[in-house]
């Protein structure tokens, strides 16, 4: 940069300080170290890509790591908010990290922005003004599979998932919308590595299909795992075990299989088309599911910024309301608890040159919203 | 060089002149990583109580500080929404006054300790640090899987608990009420060590038969030093709850062992104020390391490697230029 | 529940506990020999693991990645001991238990630094994929079978290692008085780090070939390192022998409880309860298999040290 740029960025700056809008200060909290360090990265480079395009200066972002530890989590919001004084929190992709940081900040008048987690506690009587999920409810890509299961004439499918609160909450969902009958529904240990024992059941179980919720390195296993099996049963997951992170791992044993997803890399829109495509030339590979929720939380928090002044609590809220901004999704809105309306899909998992990504095939549910709406008052 | 009670002096009054100080200034954040200092401290205390005194190398402390940190948990959710914990024999409240859950942690840490203690001291040596591990890996596993109180989500409480004359949400005032507790039980501490059973807890580290003939049971001894012990890392957990405004079976896990073990060897085992200076220290690395690098844990590894191999005695034992009064 | 679902849990039982048998292997040896505690050990699974992946990336052969495995745990655990855990015979496990925890720290983040944060990708061998039928039309995957063999065939080789051979007598006379047989002329410490590189290469084994059907990811080695602690504690540390006996019985144990308490708590509660609450309780049934073990024997069914 020149001195003139400079010379004149600043006098542009110094004549815009009247009119402008406040600066905004971003905490972004998010697992960048050890087992998941993929997601918390992910959401991350989505979300600066989006900052970095709109070409704004105006936003400060401090991004810390939780090493997905919810002491950690807590002590770094305290200090953006004590000490770093940031206007809006971000980036936490664990329910359980999320559950122990967003109810104090926004009691503490802060605005919470969540990129991935959706506990239904924070959906019903926790919600909050302040706090906006742009990813999903945790139920909703479980609700989506067990109406998927509907439409592909499963009636009697075998559903496992490990022994937590998402776990029981993928099950609860799965079995919200699914009409068919259960031919066993198995508790697995969290971080449990082999599912030999699963596997044998549902072998002997008589299933016509399989739903599974195994984030992160247990889905990885149990595919492979069960491709070996050699049982042949068709399996359903939600997006998680078979995102571009973790696809390449799992590999041969993941192809052909659906899953149900928020966002798929072809879906079809101008905004979702340059975002794959800028996201892959900047960092050199495809964006996942978590990078699409990154870039759309600050695509949501930008559009925001262009109407209302961050210290004008409620005309920003109304502005965050309105969610007027190109989503990688397509049609997107919040419902009246502040969590998406959206749609749905189906994605199969296909081959590209070497590459193992998703192709959609069909649409779970149109305009979904989450069952906990009706309970959330501000 | 300084003695090590000129030295402990020292530390007590950085530990309270750094907070205050800063938040004299406005640095509110600081006072809350001085919390988590002290808060930390007081459990590596507790452990330091079995470690140092007793010679009993527990890998799963942590059960005793999650037992603290979920009777905080229990007690204060169920005093927030109004909810009894118990209606059937009797009625049982929840509560959101802190010195009621204190003494509840305290009590409910040391019969959890005089439990797994009981059953533990039966074996020593590696036996010894890997049953204990095993009991903290159970009520992890346990937290996990228990759905009434949150599960692996964790429990929420919104508001800090109350005590009495104090507002506790402000980082100041909690500071010092934790700052006050940690003194209180070095204290106690102190008188512990120089009592008849801190003196006969002493001889039976460095030899058990020896104090048998005596006349006194070493397993009753190790086992009282291992309740107290527990209690107080019960205590540190309500605390450390209280600051997180949080519970999780994090609290169970090894890896909080591992960290706890670390205050009290990085500051040097068996010395009053080793978990003090440890957990100062621990802090200040994971703050300032966690700034500079993605890997700082790389960072803090080798560091820990190095104190180990070269700094036997921890920093306490290297400032004082004395072996750690450990046989 | 029919005869072969039970069949193929326990043969499930068996393959875990086969597997859990050449990772504690290592664990139980270096104790028996150095008197070390070494927490490091699930790094070098991880490292095998990690190595595996690579080679058969590169390669595309499995035996090679095997190979790979082994050679390259082997010299990590050799540059380990020779760097860091020969300054530790002599301190107290305390020192030992800070050290290699010291060591997981470095080794996962330098993993992740090296590799990135992503799973790697390592796949069976396709002349082992798929299931096989065996009598009684029980169809089991031949991979595992595979790992079955190998477990068997590690606990045979270390059985003729230990009994048969000029290493094995030094082995067992270290295990026995470490000052008499340097005192004989025996390079002591050439010996730590050939006990210390083959166990270190067993780990790196066991990962490469749990990898194959997990996820090759840092931290793997974490949750395999406490359950390889409860065998050699169960069987009692430094006994090979309960070492084998106690893995077979701590991966039958997990296997068949995991699968027939939430059955059996369904006869007598209401079947969603019987569920959660047999989880719960399978997840902690090893743990509580190891402390009723050691408070019956307090140094394990094998042990011999108090």
């Amino acid at each position: 940069m020149t001195l003139k740029t400079i010379v004149t960025a600043g006098v542009l700056t110094a004549l815009g300080a009247t009119t402008a809008l406040a600066d905004v200060k971003v905490g972004m909290i998010t697992t960048l170290s050890g087992g998941g360090a993929g997601l918390g990265i992910d959401v991350r480079d989505g979300f600066m890509l989006a900052v970095e395009q709109s070409g704004r200066d105006d936003i400060e972002v401090v991004i810390e790591d939780d090493q997905r530890r919810p002491d950690v989590a807590v002590q770094l919001a305290d200090r953006m908010i004590q000490s770093d004084d940031v206007d809006v929190l971000t980036g936490i992709v664990w329910s359980n990290l999320a559950m122990a940081v967003v109810p104090s900040a926004v009691a503490q008048g802060k605005f919470y922005l969540s990129p991935n987690a959706g506990p239904s506690a924070l959906a019903g009587r926790g919600c909050d003004q302040n706090y906006f999920n742009v990813a999903w409810q945790n139920d909703n890509l479980h609700e989506a599979a067990g109406a998927y299961a509907n439409d592909a004439g499963y009636t009697n499918s075998f559903i496992l998932a490990p022994n937590y609160p998402a776990g029981q909450d993928a099950l609860t969902g799965y079995k919200r919308l699914y009409e068919g009958d259960l031919s066993g529904e198995v508790f697995t240990q969290l971080g449990q590595t082999d599912y030999a024992a699963e596997i044998a059941q549902i072998r002997a179980s008589g299933a016509d299909s399989v739903y599974f919720f195994l984030p992160g390195g247990m889905g990885i296993s149990f595919l492979k795992q069960y491709a070996d099996s050699g049982v042949d049963i068709p399996v359903v997951g939600p997006a998680f075990s078979f995102d571009q992170g973790v696809l390449q791992a799992v590999g041969e044993a993941a192809l052909g299989v659906r899953n149900t997803s928020q966002w798929s890399k072809d879906l079809d829109n101008a905004a979702n088309v340059a975002f794959v495509e800028s996201f892959q030339a900047e960092f050199g590979r495809l964006p996942s599911l978590y990078a699409s929720q990154g870039f759309d939380t600050a695509n949501l928090l930008i559009s925001a910024m262009d109407v209302a002044d961050v210290d004008d609590q409620d005309a920003f809220r109304t502005a965050l309301e309105a969610a007027d901004f190109d989503s990688t999704r397509g049609d997107f809105a919040f419902a009246s608890n502040h969590h998406p309306i959206q749609d749905i899909y189906v994605r199969e998992v296909i081959l590209e040159g070497d590459v193992y990504t998703n192709a959609i095939i069909a649409t779970a549910l149109t305009d979904h919203s989450d069952v906990y709406a009706a309970e959330c008052q501000f | 060089m300084i003695a090590e009670k000129h030295l402990n002096w020292l530390i007590a009054a950085l530990l309270l002149a750094v907070p205050v100080c800063a938040w004299w200034f406005g640095e509110i954040y600081t006072v809350t990583l001085a919390t988590r200092v002290v808060v930390l401290a007081l459990a590596g205390v507790g452990l330091n109580l079995a470690l140092g005194a007793g010679g009993l190398v527990s890998l799963g402390h942590a059960a005793f500080f999650g037992v603290g940190g979920y009777a905080m948990g229990i007690l204060a959710s169920h005093g927030q929404n109004y909810d009894p914990i118990l209606t059937e024999p009797f009625l049982i409240e929840g509560t959101k006054s802190m010195p009621v859950i204190w003494l509840v942690a305290i009590i409910a840490g040391g019969l959890s300790a005089l439990a797994i203690g009981a059953l533990s001291l039966r074996t020593s040596g590696v036996y010894f640090i890997m049953i204990t591990l095993a009991f903290g890996q159970m009520f992890y596993y346990f937290a996990i899987s228990w759905p009434a109180y949150g599960g692996e989500d964790g429990l929420s409480i919104y508001v800090r608990n109350g005590f009495p004359g104090l507002n506790t949400l402000q980082p100041i005032q909690y500071f010092a009420l934790c700052y006050v507790l940690l003194i209180a039980v070095l204290l106690l501490c102190a008188r512990l060590g120089a009592s008849p059973f801190g003196l006969a807890l002493n001889a039976v580290r460095q030899s058990a038969p020896r104090v048998e003939t005596v006349g006194l049971s070493p397993l009753r001894l190790r086992l009282t030093a291992f309740v107290i012990s527990g209690a107080i890392t019960a205590l540190a957990g309500a605390l450390f709850a209280d600051l997180s405004r949080f519970v999780s079976p994090t609290m169970f896990s090894w890896h909080t062992s591992g960290e706890i073990m670390i205050f009290v060897i990085l500051g040097g085992v068996g010395r009053l104020y080793g978990p003090v200076i440890g957990a100062c220290l621990f802090i200040l690395l994971e703050h300032w390391l966690g700034g500079v690098s993605e890997y700082w844990q790389l960072f803090l590894g080798l560091l820990l490697l190095g104190v180990v191999l070269f700094a036997r005695g921890g920093v306490i034992g290297v400032l004082t230029r004395k072996e750690a009064g450990h046989g | 529940m029919s005869m072969i679902l039970l069949i193929e849990q326990a043969l499930n039982g068996l393959q875990f506990g086969v597997m859990l048998f050449v990772m504690a292997a290592g664990l139980t040896l270096v104790f028996g020999v150095m008197g070390l505690i070494n927490l490091a050990h699930g790094s070098l699974y991880m490292i095998g693991a990690f190595a595996a992946a690579t080679v058969a990336g590169l390669t595309g052969s499995f035996l090679l990645a095997l190979a790979a495995s082994l050679a390259a745990a082997a010299a990590a655990g050799a540059i380990v001991e020779i760097a860091v855990i020969r300054r530790l015979y002599a301190r107290d496990h305390l020192d030992q238990v800070l050290a290699t925890f010291a060591l997981i720290l470095i080794f996962s983040e330098g993993t992740r630094w090296l590799f990135g944060s992503f799973p790697l990708f390592l796949d069976t061998p396709d002349w082992l994929s798929g299931p096989v039928e065996l009598p009684g039309g029980i169809l089991y995957p031949a991979y595992r079978l595979g790992i079955i063999g190998v477990g068997l065939a590690v606990a045979l080789g270390l059985y003729l290692l230990i009994s048969r051979t000029r290493l094995g007598i030094r082995i067992r006379a270290g295990e026995s008085d470490r000052e008499m047989i340097a005192a004989l002329g025996v390079d002591i410490s050439k010996l730590y780090t050939l006990v210390f590189a083959l166990g270190a290469a067993l780990a790196g084994l066991a990962g490469a070939l749990v990898g194959a059907i997990q996820s090759v990811q840092v931290g793997m080695g974490e949750p395999v390192l406490i359950l390889a602690f409860v065998v050699i504690v169960i069987g009692g540390i430094g006994s090979i022998k309960g070492a084998l006996v106690a893995s077979l019985l701590v991966g039958l144990t997990d296997t068949m409880g995991g699968f027939l308490l939430p059955i059996a708590f369904a006869q007598v509660m209401e079947p969603a309860n019987a569920m959660l609450l047999g989880s719960a309780l399978a997840s902690m049934l090893i743990y509580i298999l190891m402390a009723v073990v050691l408070i019956v024997r307090p140094s394990g069914l094998f042990g011999v040290r108090s």
